[in-house]
């Protein structure tokens, strides 16, 4: 049985990011972080395989920057890691993406769940998540909020599913491709063992003939990177006593049509 | 005969309000392309819908109530989407890039090997090309895309982003029943239960939000006895949420939303989360109460229109994204607030 989680690297959220003059998105000296919605997707997978008797392999598919992620994911427990790069997957979208992610399932082998934190701020999408799902041909299970039960004999899974009116209980079948909220679990920290061990880690490459797929003919690609159009920097301090305040504001807020 | 087609998302029989502005996306489109807009409308009161579909906008409508469709499963609906997909050729399909139609849209793209350009904030089409923008790197920068091949394109809307078409009620859409793809026996998952939370408007939805930080643990009311140390906060915040932010924001009109400090210290349901790790917004009123501001916070609230920052730490950072600065105790201030709305707005 094996647990397959998918990250990525991206930007500490505190960097400031911007279009340099090159037309490329720029985060100075600021570290790379693992996506931070992946950080309960590598917990829960984690403790699923553990659940399971079965291992916990992370793979990122991107450039040599998103290994940085895959040694912080050794460093937490996974047991495994590979990544997939390839020339063609230079600018790739959804689409190519979720080819490789699921060629990449299919050649690990014997995997019942796949697991995905709910996006990747940094492409700001989910959606190579449920093409991932469909190009295996898998259950896709999004926005878990708790994994409440796994039978890999029967091959079920019941899952709470957070929506935006209100939670929502279902069962599928196996193998299924989950994608997971904030409050599924507590992260751990990477032990000072696992970090060193991580260290030592030679992960593999794998490409696209290693995987035996190519990409589909069509994409949406980016074309330009654009900096934000300049922040209105209007600012108004309202005093007086609560009641004052109140009335002042009421007014403003009255005159700029937002009421 | 091409088409574009537009998902008219419902929850429980009833649209989504970005359905109507998906409408209007879909008008730029079809209009640019030459063919009809066609409605697709799934699930329990599927004819009803699609009449309302045809005065915002829609000439035509596709639909099922099949008992499959009832509550909305990605399969079924990616499965019939994808046949009609597959058989009629439309030129795009466009819906509200809503949790469900991010899933739908981008799953039957993947099914057809079609581009999706998802989550957009605003379309140009300029001959036959089309051209996307997108909001990146937790929305600190912003991208264009344009898309090669394939027959049709897939593209979802964020919420508020575009504009509805004003509903014209004497329109109507020619409306053709379609079978679902699947049968129940062929469906993997099951829907067991389901628990509404109570009295929640859409964050996403929302023009007007009213959010509560760590500063709501600052109510002067006293917890019960026995209740001490963080149990005692928490329990003051709740209190703060319920009976200060919650009447505030029901005399606006408005959703309840919380940073991630108030969320992690079980002040608020998570479902509240404003920012990384939770939901981004872009209400045209934000009101940010007892909140520092943390970057985190700032990337699901930073393209809001008005910002007003209620703080008694007159150097939070959240004054630096703030139109209007109110410095003091947000138990005295909200409340004050409330009330001259109330008065204000005649409600």
């Amino acid at each position: 049985m094996h647990v397959i989680v998918f990250t990525r690297s991206t930007p500490d959220t505190a960097a400031k990011v911007e279009v340099n003059s090159s037309g490329n998105v720029s985060w100075g000296d600021a570290a790379l972080v693992v996506n931070p919605w992946d950080e309960y997707a590598l917990e829960e997978g984690i403790l699923q395989a553990k659940a399971g008797g079965g291992k916990a392999t992370v793979i990122a598919i991107g450039a040599e920057l998103h290994g940085e992620a895959l040694k912080h994911s050794l460093a937490m427990g996974l047991d495994d890691a590979a990544r997939v790069w390839d020339a063609a997957l230079e600018n790739a979208d959804s689409l190519a993406y979720a080819t490789a992610a699921a060629a990449a399932v299919k050649k690990v082998g014997d995997v019942d769940l796949v697991i995905f934190g709910r996006e990747s701020i940094d492409v700001g999408t989910d959606q190579h998540i449920y093409q991932t799902a469909r190009k295996l041909g898998w259950t896709m299970l999004s926005y878990v909020s708790k994994i409440l039960a796994v039978d890999y004999a029967a091959k079920t899974i019941k899952v709470e599913r957070l929506l935006e009116e209100g939670k929502q209980v279902v069962t599928a079948t196996l193998p299924a491709v989950v994608s997971v909220m904030k409050d599924i679990n507590e992260p751990r920290y990477p032990s000072f063992i696992g970090i060193r061990k991580a260290s030592k880690a030679v992960i593999p490459v794998w490409s696209l003939a290693d995987l035996g797929v190519s990409l589909p003919p069509v994409n949406a690609q980016v074309t330009k990177f654009k900096n934000l159009p300049p922040r209105d920097t209007r600012f108004e301090l309202i005093e007086g006593t609560p009641d004052e305040q109140a009335r002042k504001l009421i007014d403003r807020l009255l005159e700029e049509k937002v009421l | 005969m091409s088409a574009v087609y537009v998902w008219i998302e419902t929850f429980h029989g009833q649209p989504l309000s970005v359905s109507w502005e998906a409408l209007g996306a879909g008008r730029l489109l079809a209009d640019q392309f030459g063919v009809p807009l066609t409605a697709l409308v799934f699930g329990e009161n599927a004819s009803a819908v699609a009449a309302e579909a045809a005065a915002h906008g829609a000439n035509k409508a596709l639909i099922s109530d099949d008992a499959t469709l009832k509550d909305f499963r990605l399969e079924a609906y990616a499965a019939l989407l994808s046949k009609l997909v597959s058989e009629n050729a439309p030129k795009a399909v466009v819906s509200g890039a809503t949790s469900r139609g991010r899933e739908l849209l981008a799953a039957s793209a993947a099914d057809s090997d079609s581009p999706l350009l998802g989550d957009v904030l605003s379309l140009s089409v300029d001959g036959g090309s089309v051209t996307a923008e997108r909001a990146v790197y937790a929305g600190k920068v912003l991208s264009e895309n344009a898309i090669t091949g394939g027959t049709t394109m897939f593209v979802t809307v964020r919420s508020r982003a575009f504009k509805a078409l004003a509903p014209d009620a004497s329109s109507s859409a020619e409306i053709t029943t379609v079978t679902p793809a699947l049968t129940e026996s062929q469906l993997t998952t099951k829907v067991e239960s389901f628990e509404e939370s109570v009295g929640t408007v859409n964050l996403t939805d929302a023009a007007i939000i009213v959010s509560g930080g760590r500063g709501m643990a600052n109510n002067p009311k006293d917890a019960p006895s026995g209740v001490t140390g963080d149990q005692a906060s928490a329990w003051k915040a709740q209190d703060g949420f319920a009976n200060v932010i919650k009447p505030l924001a029901d005399a606006l009109g408005a959703a309840v939303g919380a940073s991630r400090a108030a969320v992690d210290a079980g002040y608020i349901p998570y479902a509240h989360q404003v920012g990384q790790t939770g939901k981004t917004v872009a209400p045209d009123l934000y009101i940010a109460c007892g909140i520092s501001g943390a970057i985190q916070h700032q990337a699901g609230m930073r393209s809001s229109k008005v910002i007003v920052a209620i703080n008694k730490d007159g150097e939070s950072p959240i004054f630096k994204m703030a139109r209007y600065g109110l410095v003091g105790d947000l138990y005295q201030i909200i409340p004050a607030i409330t009330l001259e709305a109330k008065k204000r707005l005649g409600k």
